[in-house]
């Protein structure tokens, strides 16, 4: 490396502008540090071991009273983040999907409702569309006592649809176990069908075979524990429904905002990744006499899909930090929770920071695993 | 290099201003020209604009009470209003001076949040609101239901332990804005609506469909004392807020108001000469005007007054709230 004036001096800035970004975030720190102490606030992450004392109405499966922390009110918050965040991303993603590829059929009603369906959905704000679910939701459904009772043991009212459960049973985790056993072997099978036909062009229907594990494993384990199936039937006493298994209204606005909303723009997403394929591919599989369907499966979607995987991250990363906006409309998610605790021990500086961090956390794995994904299907030896 | 060195000297300022010592928010206040009050987003007789904008109730007379004896003019006051999750925020970062947003008192809120809270202006207490049609008579029945509640609220907290000692189970829906958990009680989502009793009388007069459609339980759970509160470590500025109020509350008790204000100046009562500032130097002890008092109940009126305009049309009465003369819980050190 030379030592040129030029480079010298390029050197000096870069240094001084290091020292000098650390100086103000040590003024920052110390400035905070200092207030907090002069007006007596308290700080550290002590009361994450305090008694909480609130109730919450939600708790995705986990056990959940005022008695417990403050650090478990903020595990169920978190719990209720991620449940919304997983089922809107694949409801979103499906919607998506078959609303783009429908803006890009042939028939012309359904591109242009497709095209309605996009405009309007991206173009409302997204606070405005979850009060309007919330809205519709619980002011159109009637009260407990007089709620509506479509199929037997299934209640709909507006304090949310319940539906009845299986009860717990020690077979259930055996399924589990089986069900995890055959997602594996469906994976393996369908990895060595694939060498087979490399290797000597024979197929098999790895697909069907598949499916029979994963279905079959536990419906076998299910049956050598004697068919186990007691129900949980929900029943109105009182004030609300007990027992089976309540969606509540607030969990349903939200995922139906979230994903409609989200739907709109993965949509659009689609509609370009499969527009940027080359029209030559579908003359050229056309010619090869591969069925339209074969076609777009092993042809057209390998090659849109590296257009559609990275802003689709981003959506997913978008629909996540917006779940944030359940506080609205009285959902428990992660921020409300947090936003509780802030206002009951006073310390909004460790309540937001574990905010963010919680946030960044998943929004990293997120992007972790969209890469490894985009690595994956990427042009081997491409330049880009 | 030259902008190297202007980078520099710019971190040092700000690292001098840092350093320098905080002031006192009466000094503060007395620069600007105005207080900045926190007050509620619209709870009728505490802290609400009417139709044309002008904010009225309790919480507000207190500010305007500050605004009078610092200034002579209770009009310079400017109002934020803030939900029940960002009022102690505000408060402690400094963007307000005072915080009358009927706030409990609580000792949690005294220490950990660095808050110093000047006296009570309204003994409360929480209670809960059911529609009548679901024929609830004791708070002892509301096993299971469905509770409307705002978050960061006492109100959350007296609610879980009420419903653990007597070993009920509720489900909450906890919605932050006031209108919209207001708006899912109304609609039916929740079975109940709990808050102070005061906060019940208010909506239900002012934004229930129907007012008699709904009851409120004879249960009042919690002892709910509200009142201002100012940041911790500012003695000067805790001492003209709690004054003010307890200047309304003399008054009161004293015999004067805004329509005798006049007349009571030239009074030969050495008890109201100290008041008014005709004789010594309450107000210099303060480090306000002499005539500090006389501004607040000129220009805002003794507490029974502000009691009077804004609470009563709304169906309470003083209870708790009368002198301590009249039974009630009033009482404010003598102004000597």
């Amino acid at each position: 490396m030379s030592f040129s004036p030029r480079r010298r001096r390029a050197a000096l800035y870069q240094i001084g502008l290091v020292i000098g970004a650390g100086l103000v975030l040590w003024f920052f720190v110390s400035n905070t540090a200092q207030n907090l102490e002069s007006r007596k606030i308290a700080s550290g992450f002590g009361f994450l071991s305090r008694e909480a004392g609130f109730e919450i109405g939600e708790t995705t499966l986990l056990a959940y009273g005022a008695a417990d922390t403050y650090l478990r009110a903020l595990g169920v918050g978190l719990a209720n983040t991620l449940r919304v965040a997983i089922i809107g991303v694949v409801v979103a993603t499906l919607l998506g999907t078959l609303i783009g590829l429908a803006r890009l059929s042939s028939n012309w009603l359904m591109a242009k409702l497709a095209a309605v369906y996009v405009e309007v959905m991206r173009n409302v704000p997204l606070l405005v569309q979850l009060f309007f679910w919330y809205a519709i939701i619980s002011e159109n459904l009637p009260g407990p006592r007089d709620a509506l009772s479509p199929l037997p043991g299934v209640f709909l009212s507006n304090r949310g649809f319940a539906v009845p459960m299986p009860e717990a049973h020690v077979a259930w985790w055996w399924m589990l176990g089986a069900l995890l056993l055959g997602i594996a072997g469906a994976i393996g099978v369908s990895a060595w069908a694939r060498r087979r036909q490399a290797a000597t062009g024979a197929q098999f229907a790895s697909g069907w075979a598949g499916l029979s594990l994963v279905l079959g494993l536990p419906l076998a384990v299910f049956l050598a524990f004697g068919a186990p199936l007691a129900w949980d039937k929900p029943a109105l006493s009182g004030f609300n429904f007990t027992g089976g298994a309540v969606l509540s209204p607030e969990f349903a606005a939200l995922l139906a905002g979230l994903s409609i909303y989200t739907a709109a723009f993965i949509a659009e997403i689609v509609r370009a990744g499969v527009l940027a394929v080359d029209k030559g591919q579908f003359e050229a599989a056309d010619s090869l006499g591969l069925p339209r369907r074969r076609a777009t499966r092993l042809v057209i979607l390998p090659q849109a899909l590296r257009v559609i995987v990275p802003p689709l991250t981003s959506q997913y990363l978008n629909l996540t930090k917006n779940s944030s906006l359940a506080v609205a409309i009285g959902y428990p998610d992660l921020v409300s929770i947090a936003n509780t605790t802030m206002n009951q021990t006073g310390q909004a500086i460790e309540g937001i920071a574990i905010i963010m961090l919680v946030f960044l956390t998943i929004s990293l794995s997120i992007s972790a695993f969209m890469n490894w994904y985009n690595q994956r299907i990427a042009l081997k030896g491409a330049s880009r | 290099m030259r902008t190297i060195a202007g980078v520099a000297g710019a971190i040092a300022l700000a690292f001098a201003a840092g350093a320098a010592q905080a002031q006192s928010t009466l000094d503060t206040v007395q620069k600007k020209g105005f207080v900045q009050c926190g007050v509620n987003t619209g709870l009728a007789g505490f802290s609400q604009p009417d139709s044309k904008g002008v904010w009225k109730g309790i919480d507000v007379d207190v500010c305007r009470a500050v605004a009078a004896a610092v200034f002579g003019d209770a009009s310079k006051v400017r109002y934020t209003p803030l939900t029940a999750q960002q009022r102690f925020t505000a408060l402690q970062s400094g963007e307000i001076d005072v915080l009358s947003r009927n706030t409990t008192w609580t000792v949690t809120r005294d220490t950990s949040l660095g808050l110093n809270f000047v006296g009570v202006n309204y003994y409360d207490g929480q209670g809960f609101m059911v529609p009548k049609k679901l024929n609830v008579k004791s708070a002892k029945q509301l096993n299971g239901a469905t509770v409307c509640v705002q978050p960061g609220t006492t109100t959350e907290l007296n609610l879980s332990d009420y419903f653990r000692a007597n070993s009920m189970t509720f489900k909450p829906v906890v919605i932050e804005k006031l209108e919209e958990v207001l708006n899912a009680y109304f609609t039916g989502r929740c079975d109940v609506f709990t808050t102070d009793v005061s906060g019940l009388v208010s909506t239900r007069g002012s934004r229930a469909p129907n007012p008699a459609d709904h009851v409120i339980l004879p249960e009042v759970i919690s002892k709910e004392p509200l009142g201002p509160a100012v940041r911790h470590g500012d003695d000067k500025w805790f001492d003209v807020v709690k004054w003010s109020m307890f200047a309304m509350l003399e008054a009161e008790e004293m015999g004067i108001s805004s329509k005798n204000i006049d007349q009571q100046a030239g009074s030969k009562d050495p008890a109201v000469q100290r008041f008014v500032g005709a004789s010594g130097d309450i107000g210099k002890m303060l480090g306000l005007d002499n005539r500090w008092a006389l501004n607040i109940i000129k220009h805002v009126g003794n507490y029974g007054e502000s009691f009077e305009a804004n609470l009563k049309p709304l169906g309470f009465d003083r209870g708790l709230n009368a002198l301590w003369k009249d039974g009630g819980l009033m009482y404010s050190p003598p102004i000597r």
